[in-house]
């Protein structure tokens, strides 16, 4: 694999590129057709509300899978992630209207470890409230 | 009803080869907005050293969570109340990207059962490997189901 950052150019808080992502209903219905995750709380309104959520909820692999796009964008070749975790702490709500929602990704280098590995941390906001937790993964540089 | 704790270390029978096509990919890299051509241009896959177009970091949980669902979740014996199931964490440790080509199988072990404020969660990890035996991916998988009485939880 090829990284394109140098594990000698990086430091301990050295900030990746910040990035939001949009998410609508539309690309709720376009992930579940890809993932095979057709649970109705992520498209249907009603079925959510009966539930009990305030509305259609995004996936969380959906938000995983966007944060992830801050590190693998960072890095490169995307094999350059070597281990990826979180935990899902909010749902991201996305309400049918023009906007959606939008998650806020920011993540920076937490730790230098061996094999020129670095662990970087994430965080994932949407609507001020933290959606992912322990956010964190292990990107070998080059 | 706390879950059975003698299902911990439970390892199910490997799933049927799980072949990962080009299209399938590219796919879900446009499903998550993802144009990193390493996704979807072989050559650019190539230029850094994969053998074929690889998919991004989370494709392979479509994988991981069927072979969980069908195999733990719905075992009968352990009697999973899976309407009351929402996806608490989830981890990958990757010991190559998942490429075209591919043909996985999946092994799912029951890691842990706990009861947490009312809750029962199951660690459920799944060890990806491809036609030749080599370990891929493995895929840690936490799922939380809610007690009749404890606080709604609304992750998914």
């Amino acid at each position: 694999m090829t990284a394109t950052i140098s594990y000698d150019d990086v430091e301990v808080g050295t900030e990746l590129p910040a990035r939001s992502f949009p998410v609508s209903r539309a690309a709720l219905v376009r992930y579940a057709g890809a993932s095979g995750d057709f649970n109705p709380i992520h498209w249907n309104e009603k079925f959510a509300k009966e539930v009990g959520l305030p509305d259609v909820i995004a996936h969380g692999m959906f938000t995983m899978a966007e944060a992830a796009r801050v590190v693998t964008d960072w890095a490169g070749d995307p094999a350059a992630v070597v281990d990826y975790g979180v935990r899902f702490t909010k749902p991201v709500v996305v309400p049918n209207d023009d906007k959606g929602a939008v998650v806020e990704v920011a993540a920076k280098v937490a730790a230098k470890l061996d094999d020129r590995t670095v662990r970087v941390d994430l965080t994932a906001v949407c609507d001020g409230q933290k959606v992912l937790g322990m956010a964190r993964a292990v990107v070998r540089l080059a | 009803m706390a879950l059975d704790q003698s299902f911990v270390g439970r390892t199910y029978p490997p799933t049927a080869p799980y072949e990962v096509g080009r299209e399938k990919i590219r796919e879900f890299a446009e499903a998550i907005g993802d144009d990193n051509p390493a996704y979807t241009d072989p050559e650019a896959a190539k230029a850094y050293g994969h053998p074929d177009v690889i998919a991004p970091p989370t494709f392979v949980f479509s994988i991981t969570f069927r072979a969980a669902h069908r195999l733990v979740v719905e075992d009968p014996e352990l009697g999973l109340d899976y309407s009351r199931v929402v996806h608490g964490d989830q981890k990958f440790t990757y010991a190559r990207p998942v490429r075209a080509g591919d043909r996985l199988s999946v092994t799912c072990t029951i890691d842990s059962i706990k009861s947490l404020a009312g809750n029962d969660v199951l660690s459920v990890r799944g060890d990806v490997h491809d036609g030749s035996g080599e370990l891929v991916v493995t895929a840690h998988t936490k799922l939380v189901a809610r007690g009749a009485g404890a606080e709604q939880s609304t992750e998914a």
